[in-house]
């Protein structure tokens, strides 16, 4: 195993959850819907139909680009890529070849801790139209026209991963970024993120990129992905053992085996014959626009996480769970910015659920402010109540006395009930610790 | 009965403004002519069941309302549309077995258009199938025939459109310009043929051919005709991202005094003056030069020097977009297989799909893509120049059904003078010139873009100071 090295790269397909689809009025909310009731002869294909891009789903791509630090050219383009499909009504997915939305741009992820960051490349950004969906039933297969023309943001990596859990943690954090960046619900359950990781295997002595790569297609959870990664990696050691090139082939990962099966194989790759798409002008992006999708991009999960830990002295796990979802996040800087408490303790009660985002702000600045006041605790009630814990248990005394130093907090939490909780927990343990040593 | 050959859009507004004709009458006569002559021309594949109930209505309208015309400037003229164009509820085939059995959905934006001005549409025109061709006969339902001589071919691609009008079919009639679909078949049938200028006159729901190329335009009778349509269907529509903001002008309202062509400047093609042309047609054009400069305009020779590339960079662009744009006709949709379509349509297919192919992209594509722009240049700088061109529309005058059916080559041929304009995405406006051993011949006026205007003052005072046309055969049907 440790003689190879696999190299993993990375398409994400992400659904922006605009109000329409990318080139027609109709809804781009499709799931769950009636069949073929969003739809127009847009979506459609029908002859003679033409394509009008939707601004907003540029703009959101754009956003999405700048996030993960990409050039954004002053000119892009639609262009057509041709395939036969049923559920591709046009024969032809309108999409960018090779003037991309976003160019040249980099993700951060933090692994363990502030210190373990890593960079992976990202080659292009840009934006494309859904298919619709075949449905099977029997000998029969339907089309559902309701996703065809939904945005679909595709989101190219360089191929810098080189094992699973690399690519798992990007994945989450990019799902973090995009979630954050209000522009896609990216649910995994309902496809609106869909990962395809490329992968091949060399020495590990070796420079360059091995001859072939196999590309695992449409996986919908961070897991599958890693299975499908593992799965192929173990795959191709075998095959590169017994002198073999693994053939360069797309493949289908199989959910309930945690593997993959082969689909289609070099020799029948498709010739996409791209070319501009004649029906919509080129795009053209002022520095001024560019400038202005870039102020309202928020704070991004990983600078946040970085300022947390950096100067708000909150730890580094406490921080990274409150910057993986927008809600937490907000919510955690709403309790902040009443300042009744150093963020690093409110990021611990958050984080060990002695807060609750289901309850309101002013609920969980009342459970901070009880949890910051000092217990008035009534002496002569504790020394009873320490006097009757250590008469009841006697067996847990014993065993402290034999030197079970752990039965010391069980002792402190009976001690403690018994005061019902009205006790200061320090000092509740010196007199205990007292007692026991006179007892 | 009405004799519909010989009226004209603005004659039959009066006679409906004044009541002395009705919107039925000028429909049914129309349908009559289309019964009576349909077999013979082949001009119309499928006719409206409800063009009457349309027609009456219409009248009612213009019997309640004296103000009508002002909000439906064209209430009550005959239509027919080409067989591209979208109607809702009726029959699109594109003149091919593939779309025998389509009915749209929805209108184009430009029937939408014409029907909110009130036009009465009468049905649906032959044409070659899929817009593809310069003589008709590439229909899947056969070939139209000239109402000038049978023999002869009235055009293409627009085949049905321009032999309806003269045999009295409609009013007027649409069509698409992709390479000289609509000029060279109105310069074969006596008419003016407007292609306005790419991105004038909305594409949407027009079956497409070549997407960067399609120009939508129409046939009339005259140069006012004509005008008076380009009011109706010209301006930006939200549904064609080609389509340019500014708002046109009311075209028919400004076409000037059509007495005086002083201080304009025509050029003269150098390169279009070349030995393949018929010489009868050749003194046809010098005519009409004359005639202009009569007029008082300023006559200067002008070059194109990238014109001779013309027709081999639309033959690699125009298949590479078609076989795009068919690749939709699937048998999933239409209950076609790809066995359906006609040789032409399979070649143009098989030609675009390998000049698109990784390897062959930037030799072919991406080269002509080049030659294209040099073209556009050569357009741009001629018009920094002069105010329009006088060119003429074909080498030839009409030619026989069969003499060039097997040899595409020969074919594209026909397009050398009119192919240019769509490349360029410049106006361009076919008008009849004159008549050559009994067939006529046409001349064309080019502007700059969306310079539709300056075309139409042009060709009206060309048109006035012309006279009618003589020596014409007699309509044979």
């Amino acid at each position: 195993m440790n003689n190879y090295k696999p190299t993993i790269g990375l398409e994400i397909h992400v659904e922006l959850s605009t109000k329409s689809k990318m080139f027609c009025s109709c809804p781009a909310d499709w799931f769950g819907k009636k069949p073929n009731t969003h739809t127009c002869p847009v979506c459609l294909g029908l002859p003679g139909a033409l394509p009008v891009a939707n601004e907003q789903a540029i703009e959101w791509t754009i956003k999405i680009a700048q996030a993960l630090n990409c050039t954004i050219p002053a000119i892009s383009k639609f262009d057509r890529k041709h395939y036969v499909y049923p559920d591709l009504p046009k024969s032809f997915q309108l999409s960018q070849y090779d003037e991309p939305i976003g160019q040249k741009g980099s993700l951060s992820v933090h692994f363990d801790s502030i210190d373990t960051v890593k960079s992976f490349g990202i080659t292009r950004v840009h934006l494309e139209e859904d298919a619709g969906k075949l449905i099977h039933k029997g000998n029969h297969s339907l089309v559902d026209y309701n996703r065809s023309g939904v945005p679909l943001v595709e989101i190219v990596t360089e191929p810098d991963f080189h094992d699973s859990s690399e690519v798992k943690k990007f994945l989450e954090e990019l799902h973090t970024l995009i979630r954050a960046l209000g522009v896609s619900d990216a649910n995994m359950e309902e496809g609106s993120m869909r990962l395809e990781p490329n992968i091949s295997v060399g020495l590990a002595s070796s420079h360059g990129l091995p001859p072939y790569k196999v590309e695992v297609k449409n996986i919908n959870s961070f897991k599958f992905a890693k299975n499908a990664i593992d799965y192929e990696v173990k795959r191709h050691i075998e095959l590169l053992e017994k002198g073999e090139i693994p053939v360069q082939e797309t493949r289908g990962y199989v959910e309930k085996n945690a593997s993959t099966v082969s689909q289609r194989t070099k020799e029948e790759a498709q010739d996409y014959r791209y070319f501009p798409e004649p029906d919509i002008p080129p795009l053209t992006f002022s520095p001024a626009y560019i400038e202005s999708i870039k102020e309202s991009v928020p704070e991004l999960p990983s600078h946040r996480l970085t300022r947390y830990v950096q100067e708000n002295n909150i730890s580094f796990s406490d921080a990274y769970i409150i910057t993986r979802s927008t809600e937490m996040t907000d919510y955690f800087e709403k309790l902040c910015n009443a300042q009744v408490a150093e963020s690093a303790k409110i990021a611990s009660m958050l984080v060990n659920k002695r807060l609750s985002i289901a309850d309101s702000i002013d609920v969980s600045l009342e459970k901070i402010k009880r949890a910051l006041v000092p217990v008035q605790t009534d002496e002569a009630a504790l020394a009873a109540a320490i006097a009757a814990v250590i008469a009841q248990q006697t067996k847990a005394v014993a065993e402290y006395k034999a030197g079970k130093e752990t039965v010391l907090m069980f002792l402190v939490g009976m001690v403690m009930k018994e005061m019902k909780g009205q006790a200061d927990a320090n000092m509740v343990k010196e007199k205990l610790l007292t007692s026991l040593e006179a007892h | 009965m009405i004799n519909i050959a010989d009226l004209t859009i603005q004659k039959a507004q009066d006679l409906l403004k004044s009541k002395q004709v009705s919107a039925v009458e000028l429909a049914e006569s129309c349908i009559n002519n289309i019964t009576q002559h349909n077999p013979t021309l082949n001009a119309v594949l499928t006719v409206n069941a409800s063009a009457i109930e349309d027609a009456k209505e219409a009248d009612s309208l213009i019997a309640s309302d004296s103000s009508i015309f002002e909000q439906k400037p064209l209430l009550g003229i005959p239509l027919l549309h080409k067989d591209v164009y979208s109607t809702k509820d009726l029959r699109t085939t594109a003149a091919s077995k593939v779309l025998e059995a389509y009915i749209p959905p929805y209108d184009a934006t430009v029937v939408k258009k014409l029907n909110e001005a009130g036009v009465i549409t009468l049905g649906k025109t032959n044409l070659d199938a899929w817009a593809h061709g310069s003589s008709g006969e590439n229909s899947d339902f056969g070939a139209t025939k000239n109402p000038y001589d049978l023999q002869r071919t009235p055009g293409g691609s627009s085949s049905g459109s321009a032999a309806a009008l003269p045999a009295g079919m409609c009013l007027v009639s649409t069509g698409t310009d992709t390479g000289g679909s609509i000029r060279l078949p109105a310069a074969f049938c006596n008419l003016v043929g407007l292609k306005p200028t790419y991105g004038r006159v909305s594409r949407y729901g027009i079956i497409a051919m070549g997407s960067s190329f399609d120009s939508i335009g129409h046939f009339t009778k005259t140069v006012t005709d004509s005008a008076k349509v380009l009011s109706v269907t010209a301006g930006l529509d939200r549904h064609d991202g080609t389509t340019v903001p500014h708002t046109p002008p009311q075209y028919h309202e400004n076409l000037g005094s059509g007495t005086s062509l002083k201080g304009k400047k025509i050029g003269i093609v150098r390169e279009f003056d070349h030995e393949g042309t018929d010489r009868a047609i050749a003194q046809v054009t010098r005519n009409a030069i004359k005639t202009i400069e009569s007029l008082g305009a300023e006559v200067v020779d002008v070059s194109l020097p990238h014109a001779q590339y013309a027709i081999a960079t639309y033959y690699i662009l125009i298949p590479a977009e078609v076989s795009s744009n068919l690749g939709r006709m699937t048998g999933t949709r239409f209950g076609k297989g790809y066995e359906a379509f006609g040789d032409e349509a399979k070649r143009r297919i098989m030609i675009g799909a390998y000049t698109l192919s990784a390897g062959y992209y930037d030799a072919y594509y991406n080269k002509a893509l080049k030659v294209r722009t040099l073209i556009k240049q050569d357009f741009d700088t001629v018009f920094e120049n002069v105010d329009a061109l006088l060119c003429p529309v074909s080498p030839s005058t009409p030619f026989k059904l069969g003499e060039k059916a097997n040899d595409p080559l020969a074919m594209y041929l026909s397009d050398i003078f009119v192919a240019p304009m769509n490349l360029a995405g410049v106006p361009a406006l076919s008008v009849p010139a004159g008549s050559v051993n009994g067939l006529p011949v046409g001349i064309q006026f080019v502007s700059k873009h969306f310079d539709e205007e300056n075309l139409y003052k042009i060709a009206y005072a060309y048109e006035q100071a012309r006279g009618n046309i003589e020596g014409l055969n007699n309509l044979s049907f």
